[in-house]
């Protein structure tokens, strides 16, 4: 073997770079990703137009008017016109995000929690408390998720705090699914045990390396299943178990202009408008906060 | 080591006493390590030299008592800095673990976590070992860095796993496992990963801060050459048993046991090219069914009817050295 050593000998140092977090070089990366930028936009405005709908709303949503019904767009300062009842079409519409994004983030959120718990609980613990966590999950998954949330749903009765229930419980596998399958891999990595011979314990082991390594992948996968709880929710009022009239939700409103499709399509096809670029909006942002997040691309 | 034949000149720092590890599962039983002893004297760098699934690295496991606990079955006494290490209370073991005894690993790719910093990740270690802040953990984690000679530390700090070549990231992970002050340092084949010019960097780097750290370390490979550029004392490996132990220089001048010849002649040294390198005939034996008698035995040229009916004792033909083998006298070796 040759004798000869060749270090890398430290250069004048450079200043060191200011310490930039995690999230700082996350939202780095994504000033470069106009696409993201713009949905991220789309979303926050759809948000703010929910927080801020009675100081932006034009019109009251639910103030009513024989001759003005389903005029058409631009009707007398009625920008999007108006609905069956005479109804401003954007008042509602603005109200009706309210519901909308509630039930699809809401469910979302308790999932991630309940379901994200219970899947690095699974992940991690031993075959025997795996088995019982993954096997009642799959009992879940013996349903297709629409017919679980229309089934729950119409158990309960309607209303948007039973949709969210329905909704919760529908996420809820599909989140532990995605937890348990992301610690399974890392918990038989090396840095795991690299971790465990620098005498990390259990709990600093779930703490720091499983989280942080599960944690990416279950946020990921939580917004991509924001747009399908918007669309679910959206479904069950259509079909008259989620929040009752004359509430304004854009499955709702959709389910009731459905009658009027042939007197001004236009009109009757904004509520579902709406769906769609929420729903497209938050898909597309996930995208992005997913290669975003990703530290090694 | 059998007997305790070398002179102790220090009490040793790592005692081994007939380390039985075995892998049970439901349908067989694999006898990974059996009956091994072996010490380390602080500051002594002891090599365990073997093929894949000699035992080695488990056997280096089992001094952190690292091996999966359902399934593992561990006998002996391993005591490590007059503590026993099987006896270990699990809060005793994470004291022990990264501080005491800290181990580097194979894979400088899969051995640091991918979504944390490597100042993070040794500030990690640091703080848990030592109770401190962050901001002073990370100015030792940068401390670290300089020991282990990375350049320009201060942003590496900064720096994901991912973003840093194999080279460096096995410096980090050296610097990792010298975070707390260990005596015993446990090496797992830190160089095989790594391209040779690499790796012989990082030899002479292990080596270096070995003799300043005063660390005793049991560096297990299967490559003689790194074995002979850092051992003070070499046990070879065969079938969960050291066939033959002793210092550096003697094994390598004069290898006793049939399988230390053997991969001696199997190894490139300048030889003629135009000859086939001697390899060794035949593969290493089955754990889960090893013979009676030498595992050695049915590869062996010299093998003869005591060598199958039971495993040779330890013998001592010179101060300082042990070969498991009946057949010592016999001079030739085909």
């Amino acid at each position: 073997m040759p004798n000869t050593m060749i270090l890398p000998t430290a250069m004048i140092e450079p200043a060191a770079p200011k310490q930039r977090g995690y999230w700082g070089s996350v939202g780095n990366r994504l000033r470069y990703d106009p696409v993201t930028v713009f949905f991220g936009l789309v979303v926050l405005a759809i948000i703010l137009a929910a927080i801020f709908a009675p100081l932006l709303a034009p019109f009251d949503p639910y103030k009513e008017s024989i001759i003005g019904r389903l005029k058409p767009l631009g009707w007398k300062g009625h920008w999007l016109g108006t609905d069956e009842l005479g109804r401003d079409i954007l008042s509602r519409l603005i109200h009706g995000g309210r519901v909308s994004l509630l039930m699809g983030v809401v469910p979302v959120a308790i999932a991630t929690v309940v379901g994200g718990t219970l899947g690095v609980v699974g992940g991690f613990g031993g075959r025997k408390v795996n088995t019982a966590i993954m096997r009642t999950m799959d009992v879940f998954y013996a349903f297709p998720s629409v017919l679980l949330a229309v089934a729950i749903s119409g158990a309960m009765g309607g209303g948007a705090m039973n949709g969210m229930i329905a909704l919760s419980m529908v996420f809820t596998p599909a989140m532990c699914r995605v937890a348990e399958t992301a610690t399974a891999q890392v918990k038989n990595l090396d840095f795991v045990e690299a971790a465990r011979a620098t005498g990390a314990g259990t709990l600093t082991i779930l703490r720091y390396h499983i989280l942080g390594n599960v944690l990416g992948p279950v946020f990921i996968y939580a917004s991509s299943l924001v747009s399908v709880g918007i669309l679910l929710a959206s479904g069950l009022s259509f079909l008259g178990l989620g929040v009752k009239p004359p509430t304004a939700d854009w499955g709702l409103m959709l389910s009731t202009l459905r009658q009027s499709i042939y007197v001004n399509p236009v009109v009757c096809a904004l509520p579902g408008v709406a769906i769609l670029i929420t729903s497209v909006s938050f898909n597309l942002l996930s995208d992005g906060i997913r290669s975003a997040m990703d530290v090694r691309m | 080591m059998d007997g305790g034949f070398v002179p102790t000149l220090a009490p040793a720092l790592v005692e081994v006493e007939d380390l039985t590890v075995r892998f049970v599962t439901r349908d067989s039983t694999a006898h990974a390590v059996n009956g091994v002893t072996f010490s380390v004297r602080p500051g002594e760098v002891l090599c365990i030299l073997g093929e894949s699934g000699s035992g080695k690295s488990v056997t280096l496991r089992a001094l952190m008592r690292l091996l999966p606990p359902g399934k593992t079955r561990i006998s002996g006494t391993i005591k490590v800095d007059g503590q026993d290490v099987l006896a270990l209370s699990p809060a005793e073991l994470r004291r022990l673990r990264g501080g005491l005894v800290s181990m580097i690993f194979q894979e400088p790719m899969t051995a640091l976590d991918p979504v944390y910093t490597i100042g993070d990740q040794i500030a990690e270690t640091v703080m848990r070992h030592k109770g401190v802040s962050k901001t002073v953990a990370l100015a030792r984690a940068l401390e670290l860095l300089e020991l282990v000679k990375v350049p320009s530390a201060a942003s590496r700090l900064n720096n994901y796993p991912h973003e840093l070549s194999g080279g460096l990231r096995q410096r980090a992970m050296i610097a990792m496992a010298l975070s707390c002050g260990p005596r015993l340092l446990l090496a797992d084949e830190p160089t095989t990963a790594l391209d040779a010019t690499v790796q012989i960097q990082v030899l002479i780097l292990l080596r270096k801060l070995q003799k300043e750290m005063g660390m005793g370390t049991i560096f297990v490979t299967h490559d003689l050459g790194v074995a002979s550029e850092i051992a003070d004392r070499i046990a070879v490996m065969y079938a969960g048993r050291v066939v033959e132990e002793g210092p550096v220089a003697d094994i390598l001048a004069n290898p006793l046991h049939p399988y230390t010849r053997g991969l001696m002649a199997s190894t490139v040294h300048g030889q003629d090219r135009s000859r086939d390198i001697d390899a060794i005939p035949g593969s290493p034996p089955d754990l889960r069914q090893l013979p009676p008698g030498c595992a050695f035995a049915p590869r062996c040229s010299l093998a003869a009817g005591e060598c199958l009916s039971a495993v040779p004792e330890p013998r001592f033909p010179a101060p300082g050295r042990m070969a498991r083998c009946v057949r010592l006298g016999v001079p030739a070796f085909a």
